[in-house]
């Protein structure tokens, strides 16, 4: 049986997915939905019992309201927004590199130890974080770096998750490919630039959002490692407005989470594109 | 630093040691003949050293202490540990919570993040949907908690109650976070569908790379319908992201619901019913001040994820031979 809609044709089967899938994703996106919506709430249905999810009187109020509530900061609120897209970019690139050029050796190479490696490297990413989090500022402090960008970047660029992704999607890539690119004559580090990383262009994008909101949204870096205001990020700030005012800082605080969303949403529709693009032009396998 | 200096000549891992006239001792055999692969991976292993093996290091050495973080740490032995498992029957009752949480969790949110991946990529408008699934890994836990306590309120202007009340499945408001029965469901409900974040991207990632004359090469041989596809020709494809996934699913799951537990039982939970081995640790830890007993805890709670995490991998290998 085939559907038409508009211009498109459809099986009934693809009808019952794109359905079925609708609503799943109407369901799993009602958090965004919400956090919309209650930044556009004016006061009285901010504090509407039951809540009303969806926004009946919508308002830029709040916005205004974060706006003069940043006045009260010591430091310029751009400062914030400076410190947070600086430390997730820098996290991102140094992360996402490290992390393939690691990565090229263990899935592709075959060296002494290659195997401890990788073993050790899982184990890490076992290891439940909140207690390492001592130990770490005082090896950020022995380094001196303790209220600098170098103390909300360096500790966070070694992720064996990130490690552990690149790698097994290197782990497909055909050995023949490889071994046909050395025979022309390239070295390892063009094998890497040309070869192995174009083709593993899906995974490092999706590293690139894994990554980028995990800095963004991370308050226990700043939290621990820097001191004066002026280093710290988004979150922290955020934070400070909502527990410094009462009850008039909830409209603030609504426009605030809107606000810390917004970069990661667009990020991911510019990058998420990108991944899915990248197939329709490149047939992968040798 | 001779590792950085042999990565300029290009030298391949797997030709043969070259010969030279000075004979060299084991260490820069090993150099000349791998020096590249450990130049790829010197700059990595540099930042994993001193941020986390070291770290994991002293922590470890610190669940033999007391440490109050005021005093130096003492040694004790294994003292935290023979408390921790012969004296300590919450810390018991907690390991039974996770096991229960993560072998019940884990496995549903690691298929439904793979099936989500695979139907998605069957359609024409993929971003939208894409970011649909992925909005709750964009919140974070606690903001949502806000949504969920609301959600499952225990009167009768909870939406789920005021649900059930209104289609007559329930006759009294239902007190979802405090009954111990229903406590432990409902954050396994709030934590699959925080889930599906991660594995979902990259099992979407993953499925970008399975080559798709594959698909033609099995029309020819006669699978037809596209789950049959999926089976015999997606998941074989794609056994490096399925690794990845049921690691990864392993760890958030020992790990993730904490957060939910704590945002929405809060700690300790009524009648401990919620009460997982990191909220066990977070309470020494943060609340008590005993980082030395913290420690043991977190060591256990690392030999347990990795016990599971090879045993996952194991069922996994043999299923595939």
């Amino acid at each position: 049986m085939i559907i038409r809609v508009g211009r498109f044709k459809m099986t009934s089967g693809e009808f019952t997915t794109i359905a079925a899938l609708t609503i799943l994703a109407a369901f799993m996106s009602l958090p965004l939905i919400f956090v919309v919506s209650h930044a556009l709430k004016p006061i009285d249905e901010l504090f509407l019992f039951p809540p009303r999810f969806i926004v009946r009187n919508p308002t830029l109020r709040n916005f205004q309201d974060l706006l003069i509530a940043t006045y009260s900061l010591n430091v310029p609120f751009i400062r914030y927004i400076f410190n947070s897209v600086f430390v997730a970019f820098c996290t991102v690139v140094g992360g996402v590199l490290l992390a393939s050029l690691a990565a090229y050796p263990l899935a592709k190479h075959n060296f002494p130890g290659r195997h401890t490696m990788f073993i050790v490297v899982i184990a890490a990413l076992m290891f439940t974080p909140q207690v390492t989090a001592i130990p770490r500022y005082l090896v950020v402090y022995q380094l001196g770096i303790i209220d600098t960008y170098f103390a909300l970047v360096l500790p966070n660029l070694a992720i064996p998750y990130a490690l552990f992704l690149m790698k097994q999607f290197m782990e497909q890539i055909p050995a023949a490919l490889i071994e046909s690119a050395k025979i022309d004559g390239a070295t390892e580090w063009t094998v890497f630039w040309r070869v192995v990383m174009p083709l593993v262009t899906p995974a490092w994008a999706t590293l690139v959002i894994i990554i980028f909101v995990g800095t963004w949204n991370d308050i226990w870096a700043p939290l621990v490692f820097t001191r004066t205001e002026s280093m710290r990020t988004l979150p922290i700030a955020l934070q400070t407005l909502i527990s410094q005012g009462s009850v008039a800082r909830q409209g603030a605080y609504a426009a605030a989470t809107f606000i810390m969303i917004t970069p990661p949403v667009v990020l991911f529709t510019l990058v998420q594109r990108r991944v899915i693009a990248t197939m329709a032009h490149s047939g992968i396998k040798a | 630093m001779a590792e950085v200096k042999s990565s300029g000549t290009g030298a391949e891992a797997t030709t043969q040691p070259r010969e030279s006239a000075v004979p060299k001792t084991g260490l820069q055999r090993l150099l000349a003949q791998y020096g590249v692969s450990y130049a790829f991976l010197l700059p990595y292993m540099i930042f994993f050293f001193a941020f986390l093996i070291i770290p994991v290091g002293v922590a470890i050495w610190l669940s033999f202490t007391y440490f109050n973080m005021l005093e130096p740490p003492r040694v004790i032995g294994w003292s935290n540990y023979r408390l921790l498992f012969l004296e300590d029957d919450i810390f018991v009752l907690s390991i039974r919570n996770t096991l229960f949480f993560a072998f019940i969790t884990g496995p549903v949110s690691l298929t439904a993040s793979f099936l989500l991946a695979w139907f998605i990529n069957q359609i024409r408008v993929r971003t939208i949907y894409a970011l649909a699934f992925y909005a709750p890994s964009l919140t974070s836990a606690i903001a949502m908690a806000v949504v969920w306590r609301i959600v499952f309120s225990g009167d009768r202007y909870g939406y789920m109650n005021y649900f059930l009340m209104r289609m007559g499945i329930i006759q009294e408001p239902f007190l979802w976070l405090i009954d111990q029965r229903t406590m432990l469901p409902v954050i396994m409900f709030v934590m699959l569908w925080m889930s599906m974040g991660n594995n979902f991207l990259v099992f979407l990632a993953g499925l970008q790379t399975v080559n798709t004359e594959l698909y033609e090469a099995g029309k020819v041989d006669g699978i037809a319908h596209p789950l049959q596809e999926m089976w015999y020709i997606t998941l074989p494809s794609m056994k490096p992201q399925v690794l990845f996934g049921v690691i990864n699913a392993v760890v958030l799951m020992f790990s993730a619901g904490f957060e939910i537990s704590l945002s929405l039982a809060g700690l300790p939970s009524p009648l401990y019913a919620a009460h997982m081995i990191l909220s066990h640790l977070y309470d020494y830890a943060f609340i008590r001040f005993e980082m030395g007993y913290a420690a043991a805890i977190a060591v256990i709670l690392f030999i347990i994820t990795f016990g599971v995490g090879q045993g996952a991998l194991r069922l996994l290998a043999t299923k595939d031979e």
